[in-house]
This record gives structure tokens, sequence and C-alpha cells, in this order.
């Protein structure tokens, strides 16, 4: 307030330690939103409510990097896309053959394994599914005709391991095994070792033959998703949404709801107070009492009654938490455009007759800037929090994957009694290093502006 | 100053009455609709417990406007003919809340099954009261001597690690801490009860010390996240004092700079601090809702959520009232503590 001009503060700015960590957050978090706006599809984010879209990911699995810190692998969710594909004719008969190839190298079995296809066929072909084991070991899981049509047709299927006949399959060939197969769920029998029913490690060959008659056969869709316990970067959820996808497009969110909620209440409280001190007398009387009763209502019961009754949608939550948040700032910047009033300047433009809003905006509202910078990033994390919290309640915008809705959910399927550590701690840790950004950067502008907190 | 006193009070007062007037604005449509149906379902009710009424008509017409006479009846006794923005009925409606009369809810009930609102609203009150007044009172001590004792010190380990502590804590939510906290004490390692409210009826004399060990946790996380900021606020203050004219005279005296701090400068740095402790204390009589949500804490914020989630909205008015009355209450108290520590607050009016 004393007259600080932009340089000083940026030179000022530059050798804060706190507001370079700040702007250095900030920025990692920016680039994280452009990432996620570029790279992860905008119908990724619209489907993050439609579960349909999430059927091939594993329900509640870990992050894959835990495995690097345990002696016990937990399986990794595979999905497999790139089947080798080899097409053989011979005479009348026609072969399509997808080998998928996978890694298994973990410490317990998987929890079930599915192929998807859709096929492109005409006749009653044969789909025939094996398996080539580390250990050489062949083993037959399904034999069967795909159902008959005269033209061509496109028929899709999702094979599962539970299917009856894979498992009839595998107890016909129980005699290669050296223990009873009885109860045994076929993904436990087809990574077991010979010996003892325990994981056996190594390079598994998943083969799916399509045998043909006279016609040319193909699988167009093909995938073999092998369940697992872990699943990217982040896990998943027990939606078996990738939560990788929720945290990165929560970043966007967040930035966007602190940023416009802290700019336009900081910029409404300025102009308000401003003018209400300026002008003075019974405008400022006026004006003050109106700002007195908007600070005496309660914020959150209102913003949650203004949420049950009105919408939950988040454009109209921002404009809610704008209500509430430029009542501070109009109470600070009044009483500091009162003392700025009675400076020799604004004095002399008086006299010299110029327009209030000219005097407004060119001798009061700049010595204020830096102030008003200040506040806005000291009130992003506020907005920020009260926005997750009130998603945490069941009270957000349900089709935004925000922070606080996907604590919400944790919350909802009881994450915390279940252990699901990685449904908890991310979010919240994402709306702290948000929010520390900003307070960072707050802090270090404040002590530029009142340098007596420094000393 | 009686001048002072009586326009703050009128301002309140004011104040108090648009946010009721806000409040029912916001509820009242949906308290209509909500009230009708439960006269249409408390007459067909009655109607269907009394054959011998059912009995006496000829035809099914006779017996639909017989029902229908009886509810238009009912709906005029208690005035719902008329629209609930009639100057009539909202003036009624406002009288009542005044004198703290709610009326009764449509779905929650007390823990003695009371469904009348104000022993809804006083039966959570001193729950609310014992757990986050008493945090409060904790924090604020915590914070005022801490925030004292950096100030004493400024840049040295003490301050740094008070400073970053607190804006460290502020950026966290209280919630997602308290839901971290509930998975490490209460699921990994098993210490605390998961579920704050207390599981034996409250007439056993165990009562007490079941509602403290369950009151433990919340209490933990919500201190260690209040103080740091208090501390810090405490700290900004007194620096600014440490640097006055005065604080320098007294030092080239002689005065020992612990005397300085604990008397003359933390005196100084009461008004700020006062009216922060009025407006937290009387915050947290509100209870943070969402942070009773988490820890099941059976007060006045956690009423208020389950209210909003069953559109219970007698229980709504009543709360978002006490609430406020609370509120007013304490910026009250603020502006006469800073006009009696600060005379010049008095004159400026």
């Amino acid at each position: 307030m004393s007259g600080i001009t932009p340089q000083e503060i940026k030179q000022e700015f530059r050798k804060s330690k706190m507001g370079i960590a700040g702007i250095a957050i900030l920025t990692v978090l920016v680039a994280t939103s452009i990432i996620a706006m570029v790279w992860i599809p905008i119908e990724t984010f619209q489907e993050w409510n439609n579960p349909g879209s999430w059927i091939l990911y594993p329900k509640a699995a870990t992050p894959i990097w835990v495995n690097m810190f345990l002696i016990e692998k937990i399986p990794e969710h595979r999905i497999l896309e790139k089947p080798y594909i080899q097409t053989i004719s011979q005479e009348e008969i026609s072969l399509t053959s997808h080998q998928f190839g996978l890694n298994f190298d973990y410490d317990s079995f998987p929890n079930d394994f599915l192929y998807v296809f859709s096929s492109e066929y005409s006749g009653s072909p044969l789909l025939k599914m094996s398996v080539i084991r580390p250990d050489g070991l062949k083993l037959e899981l399904l034999s069967t005709s795909l159902p008959h049509s005269n033209s061509k047709t496109i028929h899709s299927e999702r094979i599962f391991s539970t299917d009856k006949a894979i498992k009839k399959n595998l107890s016909l060939q129980s005699e290669k095994f050296q223990f009873s197969l009885d109860r045994l769920s076929s993904e436990d029998i087809v990574f077991s070792k010979i010996q003892t029913n325990e994981p056996l490690k190594g390079n598994y060959i998943f083969l799916v033959n399509l045998y043909g008659m006279n016609s040319e056969n193909q699988i167009h869709e093909s995938k073999l998703i092998i369940g697992g316990k872990a699943f990217g970067m982040m896990g998943t959820d027990e939606l078996r949404r990738d939560l990788a996808i929720g945290l990165l497009w929560g970043t966007p969110l967040a930035l966007f709801i602190g940023i416009v909620v802290s700019i336009a209440s900081v910029v409404l409280g300025l102009l308000y107070g401003v003018y209400a001190g300026f002008k003075g007398k019974k405008t400022d009387e006026v004006m003050m009492r109106f700002n007195d009763i908007i600070y005496a209502l309660p914020a959150l019961p209102f913003l949650i009654i203004l949420s049950v009754t009105i919408s939950n949608s988040i454009f109209l939550m921002i404009g809610f938490l704008m209500i509430f948040g430029w009542v501070g700032i109009a109470k600070v910047s009044r009483s500091m455009s009162l003392q700025i009033k009675t400076r020799g300047y604004v004095d002399a433009a008086n006299v010299m007759g110029q327009k209030d809003s000219k005097i407004i905006f060119k001798h009061i509202l700049p010595q204020l800037l830096p102030y008003a910078f200040a506040s806005i990033a000291i009130s992003v994390p506020a907005a920020i929090t009260t926005e997750a919290g009130l998603s945490f309640l069941g009270l957000g915008d349900p089709s935004f994957p925000t922070w606080g809705q996907i604590l919400h959910d944790a919350n909802t399927f009881g994450a915390a009694p279940r252990g699901l550590w990685w449904w908890i701690m991310p979010p919240g840790i994402m709306i702290a290093i948000t929010g520390l950004a900003f307070v960072f950067i707050g802090n270090a502008l404040d002590a530029i502006i009142n340098p007596k907190l420094k000393r | 100053m009686k001048r002072y006193v009586a326009t703050r009070m009128a301002t309140m007062f004011g104040v108090l009455m648009i946010t009721l007037l806000i409040t029912i604005s916001l509820v009242g449509s949906n308290m209509d609709t909500i009230l009708k149906q439960g006269i249409v379902f408390q007459v067909r009710a009655e109607v269907a417990e009394n054959p011998t009424i059912a009995e006496s008509f000829s035809s099914v017409e006779e017996y639909e406007s017989f029902v229908q006479a009886q509810i238009d009846q009912r709906t005029k006794i208690l005035g719902l003919d008329e629209p609930w923005f009639s100057p009539q009925r909202i003036g009624v409606t406002m009288y009542k809340i005044l004198l703290l009369d709610f009326g009764h809810a449509t779905f929650l009930t007390s823990d003695e099954g009371s469904s009348n609102v104000k022993d809804i609203l006083f039966e959570k009150l001193p729950r609310t009261v014992l757990l986050f007044t008493t945090a409060t009172i904790i924090i604020s001590i915590i914070g005022i001597f801490l925030g004292a004792l950096s100030s004493s010190k400024v840049g040295s380990i003490v301050d740094r690690i008070t400073s970053s502590f607190a804006i460290i804590s502020s950026s966290f939510p209280v919630w997602w801490i308290g839901i971290l906290m509930i998975f490490l004490f209460a699921f990994t390692y098993q210490i605390f009860p998961a579920r704050a409210t207390p599981d034996i009826p409250s007439s056993d004399p165990r009562y007490i010390g079941s509602l403290l060990y369950h009151m433990a946790l919340p209490l933990i996380t919500i201190v260690l996240i209040g103080f740091g900021s208090w501390a810090y606020l405490v700290r900004n203050f007194m620096v600014g004092i440490m640097q006055e004219d005065f604080i320098n005279a007294k030092k080239t005296i002689g005065i020992s700079q612990k005397k300085i701090i604990y008397t003359h400068a933390l005196k100084n740095a009461a008004p700020p601090i006062a009216t922060i402790l009025a407006l937290s204390l009387s915050g947290s009589l509100g209870g943070a809702i969402i942070t009773e949500a988490v820890f099941d804490w059976p007060g006045m914020g956690r009423l208020y959520f389950e209210a909003i989630t069953v559109m219970d909205l007698p229980v709504i008015i009543g709360a978002t009232y006490l609430l406020t009355v609370f509120f007013l209450i304490s910026i009250f108290i603020a502006d006469l503590l800073y006009g009696f520590f600060d005379p010049r607050v008095r004159t400026e009016q």
C-alpha cells in the first residue's frame, strides 16, 4: 500500500523462496491440466459415471507401483489388445489364429480371465481356446461353435473364465495335475504348478483359433483380459474407474473453480469496497450494512441449502461461492480507500472535476492491486476446499469427477474400513498441494506488501 | 457507547430477520408441498382407521368428497390455503421462530423420540459444545502461547516450524485429515472407535466415559489442524506490535524480553485475538458440518446434514436460525470487545 511499484514487487517476489515454490507447484499443476485435457479424450471424462465404459477394468485394484515395495508380487490387471495374428488356408479349411503372450511373474493367482471378441463370419465356425504354459504343458480351454448363419454376420461375445465349458474341459485334463482340481476356479488351475496348487511364473501363450469352412473368417476386436489386483498408476475404485483419469481431470476442474471464484469475488469486493469508501456518507452506510448482512449469513449451511433447493450444477455453485467470498475483501478495501481518499492527488483530481469512475480506476484501484493479487491467491484454497467439502457431502455436481466427488464415492463405498488407501489419500493430497501453491504465493505477496511481518 | 451498542443491536436484529426470510423463501415452497402431503396422508389414515365413517357413504364419489372436504378444512386451519409467500403466513412463521417455536420435525427425532424441533436442537447442541468448543479452547491456548513464543524469536527454528506447520496444515481440509485419522487409528491400528457416536444409552453411568473416549479422535484431529493457523495469526499480530515505539522504549529501559512479550505486547494484541476467539467460539457451535458427518458425531453439524439429506425443513430452519443467532451474538460480542480494547472504534461512528 505504501506505493510499491510492480517492478519492486516482481523483484522482491523473485527473492522469496516460498513464492518461487508456489509458482513452481502451480506450473506443475497447470501442466498436468494441459496434459489431462490433451491426452485424455474428453469423452473418457464424460463417461465417468457410465459403468459400461469401465467394464474391462478391475474392481478396487491397487496402483501397480505398489509391487515395487512388496516381496510377494500382486498380479497386475492386464488388458492384452494386440495379438499376434496368423491366417492359414488349407483347401477348404481356413484358420484364423490369435496369439496372446503374457509374462506372468506374480505370487498369487489372477482374479479371473476374460476373452472379448467380435468376429465376422458366415456358416458356423469353430472357436478353440487353449493355453501353452511356461512348462510346455498345453491346456485345452474351450471348443465351441459360433451360432450358425447363412450370410455374413458379426457376432460379439465375452467368454469368462467362469464359463462352465472351460471348467469341464479342465477337469477332463485333471490327470496332468498331481492334486485334485475339485472346487478350484479355472484361473487357479491354468496358472498353477503341476505338483502343488501354487502360481507358476513365466511366459504363457493364449491361443484363440477360429476354424471355418469355405469362407474367410475374421476376428475384428480381440482382447484378452487377465484380471488382477493392481492396475494403473493410481489404481481403480469400486466402480472399476481408473482413478488416474479422475485425479488428472480433477486438476483443471479444481483450478477452474478456485481461480474463477477467487478472481470474481476479489474484483467484486474491491469495486464494492472502494466505491463505498470513496463515496462515503449515506452510500457508504447503506452499502456497509448490506455487507454486514451477507457477512452474518452462515456460509456453509446456506451453500448446502442452495445446492439442495436450487441446483447442484458446478457453475451455479461457483456463483454461490462468490456470494460469500467478496464480503471480507470489500471491508478491507473500503478502509484502504478511505485512507487513499485523503491524499492530496485524489483531492486535486476531485477539484479538477474528474469523474468519480475515473478517480476510482486511475487513482485508487491501482494502489490496491498488490493487495488484490495477494487476496486472490489466498482465497483460492478456501474455494477449492469448500467445493470439495460440498461434493464430499454428496451435494456436488456428479457429472464432473472433482477430487471431492472421488472422496465422496470413497466414503460411500467404505474405502477407509476396507483399507483402500489409494482411493482416499491422492485426492486429499492433491487438494492440499493445490491449496499450498496458492497459500505460498499469497503469503509471499503478503510479506512484500506488509514488510512488518518479515523483519 | 450506548448509541454504538444500540445501533449494532438493531443491525444484528435486522440481519437475523433477513437471514430467516432468505431461509424461508429458499425452502418455503418445498415445505408447503410436504405439509400438504402430510395432511392428505393423515386424513386418509384417520378415515381408514374408522370403518364406521366409510360405511356411512353410499357411493365412492360421496366418500371422496368427504375426504377432500376434511383435507381442505385442515389446510385452511393451518393456513396452508394461502401461498407460503403471503405476508400473513411469513409473518406468522417468523413470529413463531422468534419465540423458538419451530414446530415438529418431519422425519428426524431426538434420541428420546421427541419430534419437537426444539427438543432435537437442544439435545444436539451440548454435544457440539462439548467437542468443538473444547477443541477451540485448546486450540486458542496452544495457539496464543506458540504464537507468542515464535514472535519472541523471529526467524528461529521454533518460529520457522510454527509458520510452516501453520501454512501446511491450513491447506488440508479438516474432514480429509479426519478420514485419514479414522483410517489410521480406527482401522489400521485399532486404538479409537471409528464412529464417534457412543454405543450405550445416555442413562447409563458409564455414558460419560464412553462419550469422552469416542470424542478423543475428532478432538485430536480438530486441534491438530487448527492450532497452527492460530499460532501464525498471533505471531503476526505480535511481531507487528513488537516493532512499535513503546516496546522499544521498554526494551531500552531494561525490562526483560519475556515480561514485555507476555504482559505488554500480548495485551496490545488482545483486541484482534479476542475478536477471533469470539468468532471461532461461535463458529464452533455450528460444529463443522462436514467434520461431524465424517466422525459421525451426534451434534448440530450432523443433524444439519441429516436434515438436509431427508429435506426435514423445520429442522433446517430451526438449525439455521440457531446458528445465525449464535453467530450474530458473537459478532456483537467481538465488536463490543474491540470497542472496549480500542477506544478509537467507538468514536469512529
